[in-house]
Formats: C-alpha cells, structure tokens, sequence
C-alpha cells in the first residue's frame, strides 16, 4: 500500500486542506470499527506514540495511538493556519509540519513564488523530506491551493517545483481553484496565469475548480433539502455542518459547504487505492490512462450524487440517473460543458454496491451522446470500490480529458491581456528580485501553446482524415 | 504430472483462486454419477495435478466428509483441533500491490477445504498503473529472482513438473508486462516445460483507455516464449452470464466463476486414449500435442456447453447427440455460446480444385480450423459419435483429420453437470478480436497518444512497430488458413 503527502498551501488550500481531514478521519472511522491501524488509514495518516512526549517512533501495526496527518501545512499569515491548529482537529496535525510566515503575500505571485519560495526553500525541502521519510513508499504529492491569490498561486507553484526537483518519481497531483470573472482581487489573471505556466510544466495531473461551480452545486444540495419533497432530515454527521459536529443546516462558513466538495473530490479520487474492490484503480493508473499528451494533463471532475455531499437521508435514485449526471453541466467542478466538446480519454470511479454490468450498462447507455477523440473511441478507464462513502450505498467521479477546459483557459488569458496591455499593477511584480517582463511574456505564451493544442485536437478531432492504414505483410 | 499455477495481478489472482475453488468443489462433489473407484480415481489424479499435501496446524472449522458443496458444508461443520493434512495449491501468487493478494490468500483459507502455501506469494507496495512498459523493464528484471525463487520451489514439490500454467489479462499493467516478462523467464529457466498462458481478453468498451496499447505489447511478446496462448473474452463471458446464467446485476465474481468452470472442463482428469486405463498424467503435454502443430498458430479459443443457473440443473436433460450438434456448429460459426448459433452456415464443398490457401471458395464466417478437441464428461460418453467433427472440410489441408481432431473423456461427470462437453479449438476463433485490437492500438499509435507514458519506462516506438509486426504476421497467417 502507498502513501500520499498533502501540501496545502495558502489561505484557499488550508481550509480546503482542513474539511479534507476531517472528512478523512470520518470516512476512515465508519469503515475501521475496531480501531486497528491498517492499510488504508496509513495512506494518509501516521500512528503515532505520543506518550512519550512529543513526536514518538512511528507504529506499523496494532491498535490506533495518536494519528497524524502526512501532510504540510503552509500559509504566509498565520490567520487560516492557528484556526486550524486551535480547532478540534488540532491534534491530527504535527507542530513540526508547519511553515508559516506574519505578513502574507499581498496577492502577489512575485511575493509568493519568488522572495517566500526563495526564503522558504530550505525549511520546505527538509520538512518534505522528514513527511517523505516516514512514509513506507511514498507514491503521490497533492498540492491544494487556489490560483489568484499570493501565497496559493506563487509560493504553491513553487512548492510544485521543488516537488519535481527533490522527487521526480512521486506523481504531482495539483488541485487549483481558479479565479471567477468576478473575483475580487484584480490581479488575480496575472496570478492564474503566471502560476499556470508552472503547473503546465510540472504537474502530473491538475484538477481546476472553478467557485462558481461549487457554489452552484451547494445552491442545488439547499434547494433539495428545502424543497421537502424528498423529507430530507440532515444526518448527524453530516458534512455541511460546522467542524464541531453539531447539526446544523446553515453552515457556519461560507466556504465551508463548497470545500467539502473539494474535499470529497480527494476522498474519492484516492478510495480505490485505499479501500479494495473487485477493479482496483490506482492513482498512477489514473495519471497513465487519462494523460496522453505530457501538457494536457488537465481533468475536469464531476461528483454524483449531489446529496452524498451534504449527506442528506435521500432515498437512493436509479443508479442509472447517478451516471447520466455526472455529464451533466450542474454537475461539474468547473464551469464547462464536457458533453458538447471532445473527450480524449473518461474515468468512473464508482465507489459502493454497483457491479461491472451496471457500469456496462451506463457506458453503452452514454456512449453516442458523447464526442470522443478519433483514436481513443472507447476512452473509458473503470474502477470499481467496494466501499462506498460515509452514510450511503454508492456514489461515483467522473474524471474527463476534456476540450471543454479550453473557453475557462481562454477567458483567463483574455482577463490577462487585459491588464496586461495597460501594463496595469506590473510594477508591484517587476520590482520583486528575480521577476522579468519575460517571465509575463513566456508565461502567457505558455498558456498560448496550451490553447493552441486544445485547438488543434477541436478541429480535427485528433486524427487524420482516414483511418491509418495498416502494416502490410508479405504473405 | 503437476501443473504449476502462477498468478499475476489482480484478474490473475481472482480467476486463480476461483479456479481452485471450481476443482476441489467438484472433486468433493457428490454428483460425481460414476462407481467409488471412479471417483477415487479422479480424485488422486486431480490432487496430483493441482495440489499437494500439507499438514495445517490447529484450523478450526474442518469439513471431515465431502458434501454438496460449499454452501452445504455449513451444515456438516466439525470442530477439529487437530492438524488435518488441508490440500495446498500449487500456486505462486505475484501482484505488484498487496491488496488483492491478501484477499485471495484470507478466503481461500476460510474455505477450509484447500489453501494457499503462505509463502508461495510476492507482492510489493506500489502497482503497476496500467503500465506495461513499468510491468516488463521496471517491476520484472527488479524482482526477477525472487519470483523465479518462488516458482522453483513450487517447481520442486511436484514429483514430476507437467509444466507451468499462468494467468493474467492483457489490459493493466501487472498481468500484462510482469507477466509477458515472467513467461520469459520460465521459457530460460525452464527450456524443456510446457508452457501455456491464459489470457484475459478485455472488454472492447474499455476497461482501461491503453489496454489496445498493453494488450498489443503481452501478446507479442507471450508469442515468442509461451507454447499456446488460451484465451477468455469478457464480453463474450459477460453475455453468457447475462443471457444463459441468467444474472441480473453481474459482477467480477460470476465472470470469474463461470471462467474458472470453463478451465476446471479442460484440465480436470481425463482418459486421453481410446480404452486407457488411467487418467493422463500430462494435460499440458497432451494439449500441445494435439492443438499446436505449428508455432506460428497458438491461439486457442474454448467453449463449453451447456451451461445454466445451477438450479435449472435438476430440471434439465442432456444428450450427447445434441450436445455435439450444437458445439460442431459453435465451432463452424465460431459462436461464442449456445444461443444465437447461426444454422446457416456450413463447411465448404469437398472436392472443389482450388487449394484452401486461397480462401476464396469459402463461404463467409466459416471458421476454418487447425485442431480440435473435444472433451466428454458423464454417463454413456464412451458411445458417442463424434464422426461430424473428423469432416475434413472443417480442417486446413495439412494435418489429417485424425490428426487433427482429438476427444478426452470420463465417465466422472463435471461439477454438477450430468454431462458437458468442451471444445479447445485453435482455429479463427480468434481472428476477429485479434485484428480488432491490433487496428484500434494501431489507430491509437498512428497520433502518438500516450507513447510518453511508455517511453518514460523504456519501452520506444521501435519496440510497438516489432509488436505491431509480429501480430500483423499471426493476423495474416491465421486469415489465410
């Protein structure tokens, strides 16, 4: 069994981090009755003997002691970072696992990436690498940050490349949320895209949210619980309420309910390799099947069903109803409609009592409504897991390569252009050491080529015109 | 002779271990509808070929008598403290990720009625990721020695080594590229043994997006080192479950069991000659002998009839007049099952001038054949006339009917079935799943999708372009016939 590492980064990352946990610590509760460190937990969680004072040897086996966290937490202000650690899940994480800094990055890639990341270097590296060695065999790096800001975008990307430098075999798997049109920091398409760049160069996989989206989403779980048509009763530990545990439908934080949808995005993705089932998928075979192109490694996700994110007592739905909407537009994380573009390859990972013939049956049943790529017709990557997520029977994650991220990267780089041609705000970069006109420059002709490809596969649908034609043998 | 089994990834350990489930179920069948020595006789040679003998320390629930079955057992459990020889599998069991290994091994032992050796087992942390090239240049010359370890020891228990039966699909990464590297390796380490692969073909709406890629590189490779390749398609076993099983929500499980039944028809006990005396002692030996004439042509295909939901078995009756019938047109219109059978078609006229090289004067969808054979299980099988599978129109010109045409038989009936009939043909069976492979993969490599994938693992594109070749080659070969 492996282990992942989870580096938050930046105010966004950290609570998104935070609802991660302590998802985390619930889902892995309801399945492990009898309190024993197991497999699974170790994925993501150490089992520590803190009697003896601060940080004991690691234990492999036996009963659960102490559970901490494998994960980094970094934020250049300590706001976000001391709620967590005076929270109630203050002990999950080690005091060592911390990197924080007073005065924030001021919305400021530059700040982030070049004078924090340069500052912070060594303290990131050796911290990574005491996470890293407490792992038995350490297989992924998830990196939770948003784009627009400071800290998230500039010092997150940094991480991300040391990530690279420090260990290239260990899969990179970024989730980024992206600025909205209306987001409130301006400079927030300087950020996207500068932070962009690195992530086309050095992530495995990147999974764009998108808050409108996620907003939406919690929209619709509000409607069906108060449209009382489905006598919703909101479960004792329902994941929309605060951290707390109390049951409450209004949620304390506005950002609380759209996180655990985040976070839930995490849970899932990685519950095949943790928990087993009758078709395994792994995350590096979810980076293998779902990346042909080194550069477009961008998934767009969609979660169904919806109530399984605010686990209200719903009764269950045709399985098949589950399927088609994962391709529906509400559905998705980001704004973008998958089912009008091109697919260049498609992952189910269905998660609870559904069978192979099911999942059969819903492909062949979804199939000619969806586009896929000339040379990928049949693009579809299974997984199945038997156990499903807290509270319910079954639920599943479409993860689609999808041209349908193209008109979210085009708006960013007209957003960017924008400013860009006014030279508006480029001084509070340019004036960072390290920084140039032509990181700007390389930048945005970074997310150019990433268009342009996209384009390209649009337009021809990714193959030649006639089918190629086949080695000939002479007989 | 004892065949050893080896396991690869997660299908090749979940179709192993359902196998051995489907032998020693039917070796502790009552419905063996035969005399006592019959049974006793079946029984040693299977418990040769299959397992041998351990003692078990201590294991509680022991069934002391054979029953109905494994569900029936339940009712003659004995408590039993004492050790009892358990039959252990001649198994090595290798998965590069430890979950599905640990499942297999924790029920089989549950059973009670036979286990895996504890040690006989490799697996390591991480998987393959779907990756052949990872399977084959990483994981197989990494661990080579210790899975070559495990085999040699299995190797040493068997009085006298039959040869080597592995299984794995050709979709991931584990059972396709360790396991295309591992059969490499028992062809060196093992010149003279027979070899045969059992291979998972993958559904054709993906269970894996690179499994054209994967499957592709397994079979080239597995043509160059195995003796004959025996291959499952999921579809094709999926419909048997959905339309003769009658299975409503179908899982890996039912897929895996009615797979296991197929092989458990092949390779129980049989009476290779006509009036032998004993059960052969050499399956795989036989089997090569009679299936694979030439080395160019390895690919075998099986069917297997009847097959019904276990309890449709009371209610049903067979003849062996219509069991042939039924599996001779299986054969000549390549269907993969008993329902469905086109009747139209029929052998092509004998006498007509032009050579069979030239398959013009063959009608569509005839599949021509290379070998047969066919076994018999149950009652009265000693009075069958299986005159209609020697018609020499069925066969290519080279090999004589009696040559290439064999029956193994029994008297012993097989798990619950008063009598069933298998079919091993090494044919054009599987020319069409082939070529269709061959050209989606083809398809998919003309764009240079995810070649990265594999050349990050050191697999290049000359080495798809060899692959491509040297299945093109078998494609042509067998289209030709």
């Amino acid at each position: 069994m492996t282990q992942s590492v989870v580096v938050q980064v930046g105010q966004c990352g950290n609570q998104v981090g935070c609802r991660f946990w302590d998802l985390a610590l619930r889902e892995h509760a309801a399945v492990n009755k009898k309190g024993i460190y197991d497999e699974a937990l170790s994925s993501f969680f150490r089992n520590v003997d803190t009697r003896s004072g601060g940080d004991g040897p690691d234990i492999y086996k036996g009963k659960i002691c102490s559970l901490k966290a494998r994960a980094l937490l970094i934020d250049m202000e300590e706001g976000v970072v001391n709620e967590i650690l005076q929270g109630p899940l203050r002990d999950v994480f080690d005091s060592k696992q911390l990197i924080t800094d007073v005065s924030g990055s001021g919305n400021n890639w530059a700040v982030g990436h070049k004078l924090y990341g340069y500052q912070y270097r060594e303290n990131i590296v050796e911290k990574l690498r005491k996470t890293a060695e407490h792992c038995d065999c350490l297989q992924c790096f998830f990196i939770i940050h948003s784009m627009g800001g400071g800290t998230g975008s500039g010092l997150g990307t940094f991480v991300l490349n040391v990530l690279e430098d420090e260990f290239p075999e260990v899969y990179r798997f970024v989730t980024s949320v992206y600025p909205s049109g209306e987001d409130d920091v301006i400079t927030s398409p300087y950020n996207s895209v500068l932070a962009m760049k690195e992530l086309n160069e050095h992530a495995d996989c990147v999974l764009p949210i998108e808050n409108e989206s996620l907003f939406d989403i919690v929209n619709k779980i509000h409607q069906m619980i108060n449209s009382g048509k489905l006598g919703s009763t909101v479960k004792q530990n329902s994941l929309v309420t605060s951290s707390a545990g109390s049951a409450k439908t209004v949620q304390e934080k506005p950002f609380d309910a759209m996180n655990n949808i985040i976070a839930n995005l995490l849970l899932n993705l990685t519950s095949s390799a943790r928990f087993e089932g009758s078709l395994n998928m792994d995350l590096n075979e979810i980076s293998m099947n779902l990346v042909p192109f080194p550069r477009l490694h961008y998934l767009v996700s969609s979660l169904t069903p919806l109530y399984t994110l605010a686990d209200v007592n719903v009764p269950s739905r045709r399985l098949d109803q589950m399927f088609s909407d994962a391709f529906s537009r509400d559905h998705q994380l980001i704004q973008a409609d998958p089912k009008h573009s091109l697919y260049l390859a498609c992952a189910l990972l269905v998660r609870g009592n559904v069978q192979v013939s099911d999942l059969r049956r819903n492909i062949e049943r979804l199939k000619p409504s969806l586009h896929f790529v000339s040379w990928n017709q049949e693009g579809w990557k299974t997984g199945l897991c038997s156990v499903p997520p807290v509270g319910h029977s079954h639920s599943l994650l479409a993860l689609a390569n999808n041209t349908c991220v193209k008109p979210t990267f085009i708006e960013l780089k007209d957003r960017f252009m924008k400013l860009y041609k006014k030279k508006a705000h480029l001084h509070h970069y340019l004036h960072i050491d390290g920084m140039e006109q032509s990181c700007f420059s390389e930048a945005i002709s970074s997310l150019s080529d990433l268009i342009e490809e996209y384009n390209e596969l649009d337009a021809t649908k990714g193959g030649p015109r006639t089918d190629p034609s086949r080695l000939k043998i002479a007989v | 002779m004892s065949i050893v089994t080896v396991q690869l990834g997660q299908c090749g350990n979940q179709i192993g271990h359902e196998v051995f489930n489907a032998i020693c179920s039917d070796v502790h069948s009552t419905h063996g509808l035969c005399s006592k020595k019959e049974n006793e006789s079946y029984h040693d040679a299977c418990k040769e070929r299959f397992f041998s003998e351990k003692e078990s320390e201590g294991t509680a629930f022991k069934c002391l008598f054979p029953t109905e079955g494994l569900v029936s057992s339940l009712i003659q459990i004995r408590f039993c403290f004492s050790s009892y020889p358990v039959p252990v599998a001649r198994a090595v069991l290798v998965d590069m990720e430890p979950k599905v290994i640990s499942q297999t091994l924790s029920i089989a032992a549950r059973s009670g009625y036979w286990k895996y050796d504890d040690r006989s087992h490799f697996c390591q942390k991480q998987g393959s990721g779907n990756n052949w090239a990872n399977g084959y240049s990483v994981h197989g010359p990494r661990h080579k020695e210790v899975i070559m370890n495990l085999v040699q020891k299995e190797a040493e228990k068997c009085d006298r080594l039959g040869g080597f039966f592995t299984i794995m699909s050709m979709a991931g990464g584990t059972g396709s590229g360790l396991g295309a590297f591992v059969t490499q390796c028992l062809r060196d380490n093992f010149p003279t043994s027979f070899i045969l692969n059992h291979v998972i073909w993958p559904y054709g709406t993906g269970e894996v997006i690179v499994q054209n890629y994967n499957s592709v590189l397994t079979l080239s490779h597995l043509y160059q080192s195995s003796d004959a390749l025996l291959v499952h398609e999921n579809d094709v076993i999926h419909k048997i479950c959905a339309q003769l099983m009658n299975i409503k929500q179908i899982s890996f499980r039912d897929v895996n069991q009615v797979i296991a039944h197929q092989l458990g028809s092949v390779f129980q006990p049989t009476y290779t000659a006509e009036g032998g005396l004993h059960y052969s002692r050499n399956p795989l030996g036989d089997l090569m002998e009679t299936l694979v004439p030439h080395p160019e042509f390895k690919m075998l295909g099986l069917r297997n009839i009847p097959q019904m939901p276990e309890n449709s078995l009371a209610y049903s009756t067979f003849s062996w007049p219509g069991l042939i019938k039924h599996l001779r047109q299986m054969l000549i219109a390549n269907a993969k099952m008993e329902e469905g059978i086109d009747w139209q078609v029929q052998p092509p006229r004998l006498g007509s001038s032009i050579p069979s090289s030239h398959s013009t004067n063959k009608p569509l969808h005839f599949n021509t054949s290379i070998a047969n054979l066919v076994i018999l299980r149950g009652k009265d099988m000693q009075s069958v006339d299986l005159g209609s599978f020697q018609d020499p129109s069925l066969y290519t010109s080279w090999l004589s009917p009696q040559d290439a045409f064999n029956t193994w038989k029994t008297p012993r009936a097989f798990n619950k079935y008063e009598k069933s009939a298998s079919l091993v043909s090494n044919s054009q069976f599987l020319l069409k799943p082939l070529d269709d492979v061959v050209g989606k993969a083809w398809n998919m490599f003309a764009s240079k999708a995810y070649i990265h994938q594999y050349t990050k693992f050191g697999i290049e594109e000359e080495d798809f372009l060899d692959s491509f070749t040297a299945l093109e080659q078998v494609i042509s070969s067998y289209t030709v016939l």
